[in-house]
């Protein structure tokens, strides 16, 4: 398979309430690596296997939640390319000057009818601390708390994912891998651009531009116990786990930063290809889609959002 | 010469009350003086992400002293703040307090918090 176009998720920038906290939190618990905090307060982290400049921005705001989400496309003639293809979809695309956030060249900037900002660019600086090119160990220093691999989805919450997911499919080529179809309609769908099962993915919600929750990899099924270990010894609240998805596969613990944001890590999932057929669930067996061991959704997982 | 109570009472309207900490959170008192759903001990409150993001818990404090955590202007403004509310995963008590439930977002089960029994 040659990847082209949008090659993968880049970037997620997040709302918190308090950056000390934050900077704890997403620095000594998931084991992020600071990169900078620039003058507007915003604060720039990577993951340590992550070869590019940063991957999660943190700004201090009242209200938690998601501002945007960004892609990495190939080249810089993709951000031309779907900017056509977004226009002729019927969104409105405007241009990120380069330099908005540090090392960063140009983007494109459109809001989803579900009302998430979403992002494509093609030029990051490669970070000071990449992981190692010649010879290279496992990792340069040692990961610490949760040891997290890279930013890899989010899961967002908002209105019209049916337009939603037409949109990803006909103007940026990603591919629907499984969907949830209650008798009402469209409920869940899970978008890849790559061999992951997502690499981002929507469930209906009457409000708009909400973040259910963003996602980090880690190594195997152990890593997903270790992180949980970490979660009792420092309170941090747990949401569901670990347990597994029906959906995507992948082993996994959900549980809440300090602002009420929605993490996940987690493991495994399969591998998928453009030529797969889309994997589809119904009401009957939602439950065992979401939470395959328990076999039932929480109270929590179709309703709280930040 | 009197000493400070080291736990207040804690009375969410319409439920039995429970004990909380100066230090620690109304909610987190909550799930751990009902750690399980039982017949006739329903729980006050829901909870969701405990970190004063999500609204779950969203209280009015209708008397008592407390202090509170940084919580998102999507649920508390700073209005509402004044009057009283709060979510109760950043709330800590000074006294005895007595609050009224005052969810916003929709929840899946509903407005009534005591049928809520998932945890």
């Amino acid at each position: 398979m040659a990847m082209t176009g949008v090659l993968r998720p880049g970037f997620i920038q997040l709302r918190v309430l308090d950056m000390a906290t934050s900077i704890e939190y997403y620095q000594n618990r998931l084991g992020l690596n600071m990169v900078s905090t620039e003058t507007d307060g915003r604060v720039y982290l990577k993951a340590y296997d992550e070869f590019d400049r940063h991957s999660v921005i943190l700004r201090q705001a009242p209200e938690a939640g998601i501002d945007l989400m960004a892609f990495k496309v190939a080249t810089d003639a993709d951000l031309d390319h779907f900017r056509k293809r977004i226009e002729d979809w019927g969104l409105t695309v405007e241009e990120v000057a380069a330099g908005e956030q540090p090392g960063v060249g140009r983007r494109i900037s459109f809001v989803l009818p579900s009302g998430h900002r979403i992002e494509l660019y093609a030029d990051i600086a490669m970070s000071e601390n990449h992981p190692e090119t010649h010879n290279p160990h496992m990792w340069r220093d040692e990961p610490r708390g949760m040891g997290v691999i890279r930013f890899d989805h989010a899961l967002l919450y908002g209105p019209d994912i049916d337009k939603v997911c037409d949109f990803f499919v006909k103007a940026l080529d990603f591919k629907l891998a499984e969907h949830v179809t209650l008798p009402d309609g469209l409920l869940a769908i899970w978008l890849t651009c790559s061999n992951k099962a997502h690499d981002i993915a929507f469930v209906k919600h009457e409000n708009p531009g909400k973040l259910h929750h963003a996602a980090f990899l880690l190594e195997d099924w152990n890593q997903v116990g270790h992180a949980a270990d970490i979660m009792v010894r420092h309170d941090i609240s747990i949401d569901i786990g670990p347990t597994r998805h029906g959906i995507t596969r992948g082993q996994t613990i959900y549980f809440f930063d300090p602002s009420g944001n929605r993490n996940e890590v987690f493991a495994g999932g399969y591998t998928y290809y453009p030529d797969n057929p889309t994997r589809s669930w119904d009401e009957t067996q939602l439950g065992k889609g979401i939470f395959y061991y328990e076999r039932a959704l929480n109270e929590r997982f179709l309703t709280v959002v930040t | 010469m009197t000493t400070a109570p080291t736990r207040y009472q804690i009375q969410v309207e319409g439920y039995q009350p429970f004990s909380c900490a100066p230090d620690q959170r109304v909610l987190v008192a909550m799930e751990q003086a009902f750690p399980i759903p039982l017949p006739g001990k329903a729980r006050p409150l829901l909870v969701g992400c405990r970190r004063g993001g999500c609204g779950f818990c969203r209280v009015q404090v209708t008397s008592g002293q407390y202090r509170t955590d940084k919580m998102s202007v999507a649920h508390v403004t700073e209005e509402a703040l004044a009057q009283g509310y709060a979510l109760a995963c950043c709330l800590y008590p000074d006294s005895d307090l007595t609050l009224r439930s005052a969810v916003e977002v929709k929840t899946r089960s509903g407005p009534k918090p005591a049928q809520t029994v998932e945890t």
